[in-house]
């Protein structure tokens, strides 16, 4: 992608990215963090597709904003004086949280210039992705896959449990 | 202008002038033109109209001939009227809010193939990216619900999103049944698997004994998807005013009905891709008489797949005028408990056919 659209089109995205995550951190209106992780989470699936994972960018959106960002919005919207409520950004811990931030730039700058370059299959991708990762799925990941959907479904029962109405005692 | 796939689309994307990617934004441009000039022209004339003739009433007859010039002067109305901000409504989420769910309801106009020969972005996930991408304007809704600060309006926000969320769950497994019926995502190549010389007896409603259950399904669930009666309890005027857009004037109030009707377009559109041959002619061919090969073609074919389109949006408002609007509970009764169980043995039925039958 030498394209000099594609590179505009790519900081772009990359810088809404970036924008949209410091505001979710720094602003004092939960609101307002909810509607700016829409940002991020756009930007996120935008950037995969550059990284050539449609699918994968495709499912971030469908799973992020459709799911947990739609529930996060639900939940704020429904407390009480939620524009009130002013949330503490203010920095705490000055000197384990600086120590922190330089040891991760530390390690990840570490891993990318010890890391060489990319590494590419040496089996080249046959036909669509979405047929891969569904055969890949069914075939050597299956265990996983069926324990996930254990997994989804216990907390659907423990959610439905945990909503339904308490039946009236009749003891007292 | 050749007849390979695509063409039009690649040729756009080729062509920028002095290092500037205009044939980009061309390529973007035109399903926007296109929303407008419909939204205009059939969309709220040609409801206006239908209504009127539903009810036994003239509709709009004095601007122009039959009333044909009644959208334009009602642009004009829009253009001019004061851009009301509610004293006490959140300034930043009331004004973004009508954008991004116009985005949303665009997004998805991405990969819809207009014709054999063009398509914005031919994705091997075009059908998953139609489907996911809606969760966009559900965002914008609630921006615009809760930045009006106004009970109605927050009502309709909370209403309209959980109706989008639980409809899209039998929606999704219906057109799955297509996809399973294709064996592909890519929005062209669904189309591509439905030509043949029979006509219309290749599309996938045809195909198996079964497809009409999920399309029935889809088209209750993209109905409701849309916000259109009788699942209009968003907007429901008895009860809650107008819904999400109560407070809003004007343009941007224009916005969301560019939106409305955007999205109208872009379930109609998806039903008759995955259903009903998207932009392969429907005539067959007999004998000598080759309607099916006189008919398709990439010019051919954006005719087909707009007129489908535009066929489904008769059939939405139609239904609005004639039946009345479901309760709250019984919304959900129908998505849960009727919609999602069946939309499951579609899948079944479907997965089996597939695989046992032909």
């Amino acid at each position: 992608m030498s394209n000099p659209t594609y590179t505009v089109i790519f900081y772009l995205f990359a810088a809404i990215t970036v924008f949209s995550a410091a505001f979710v951190v720094f602003s004092r209106n939960v609101i307002y963090s909810a509607f700016s992780l829409l940002f991020t989470f756009f930007g996120v699936a935008a950037l995969y597709v550059f990284l050539s994972a449609d699918f994968i960018a495709v499912t971030q959106v469908v799973v992020y904003v459709g799911g947990i960002l739609v529930l996060l919005l639900f939940g704020v919207m429904f407390t009480n004086s939620i524009m009130f409520t002013e949330l503490k950004t203010d920095v705490l811990h000055i000197v384990p949280g600086t120590l922190l931030l330089f040891g991760m730039i530390g390690a990840m700058l570490y891993t990318f210039y010890t890391t060489h370059g990319w590494m590419p299959s040496d089996v080249t991708l046959q036909g669509s992705i979405v047929e891969r990762i569904g055969f890949e799925t069914m075939s050597r990941y299956v265990l996983p896959f069926e324990m996930a959907s254990i997994l989804l479904l216990a907390a659907l029962i423990g959610a439905a449990f945990l909503a339904r109405f308490e039946k009236p005692d009749n003891n007292e | 202008m050749g007849n390979t796939l695509n063409a039009w689309s690649n040729a756009l994307v080729g062509f920028n002038p002095m290092g500037l990617p205009l044939g980009l934004v061309i390529l973007a441009a035109i399903p926007l033109v296109f929303i407008a000039l419909y939204a205009l022209t059939y969309g709220v004339y040609g409801e206006r109209k239908i209504s009127a003739f539903m009810q036994d009433r003239l509709g709009p007859m004095e601007v122009g001939k039959w009333g044909i010039l009644q959208t334009l002067a009602d642009i004009l109305k829009l253009l001019q009227k004061e851009d009301i901000v509610p004293a006490s409504a959140d300034k930043f989420l009331f004004v973004v809010g009508p954008g991004i769910l116009f985005v949303g309801s665009f997004l998805a106009f991405a990969v819809l193939p207009f014709s054999p020969a063009f398509i914005g972005a031919s994705l091997n996930v075009g059908l998953f990216f139609a489907i996911g991408i809606v969760s966009i304007e559900v965002v914008g809704i609630l921006a615009a619900g809760w930045g009006s600060n106004n009970k109605w309006s927050l009502y309709g926000a909370v209403r309209s999103v959980a109706q989008i969320v639980s409809y899209e769950i039998p929606a999704a497994i219906a057109l799955l049944c297509g996809a399973m019926m294709a064996g592909t995502l890519d929005m062209q190549q669904i189309n591509i698997l439905q030509s043949g010389s029979w006509g219309f007896a290749h599309f996938f409603l045809f195909q198996s004994p079964i497809a009409w259950l999920p399309f029935l399904i889809y088209f209750i669930a993209s109905l409701a998807e849309v916000n259109r009666a009788p699942f209009d309890i968003p907007e429901a005027e008895s009860e809650l005013v107008a819904g999400y857009f109560t407070e809003y004037t004007g343009m941007k109030f224009a916005v969301i009905f560019l939106a409305e009707y955007g999205s109208m377009f872009m379930v109609s559109a998806i039903i008759s891709i995955v259903f009903l041959g998207g932009w392969n002619s429907p005539l067959p061919n007999l004998g000598a008489v080759a309607l099916n090969d006189w008919t398709n073609g990439p010019v051919w074919g954006a005719f087909w797949i707009i007129s489908k389109g535009f066929f489904f949006i008769f059939v939405q408002m139609w239904l609005r005028w004639t039946l009345p609007r479901l309760r709250v509970d019984q919304l959900m009764y129908l998505c849960w408990k009727v919609l999602t169980p069946f939309a499951f043995v579609s899948f079944v039925l479907t997965a089996v056919w597939e695989i046992y039958v032909p």
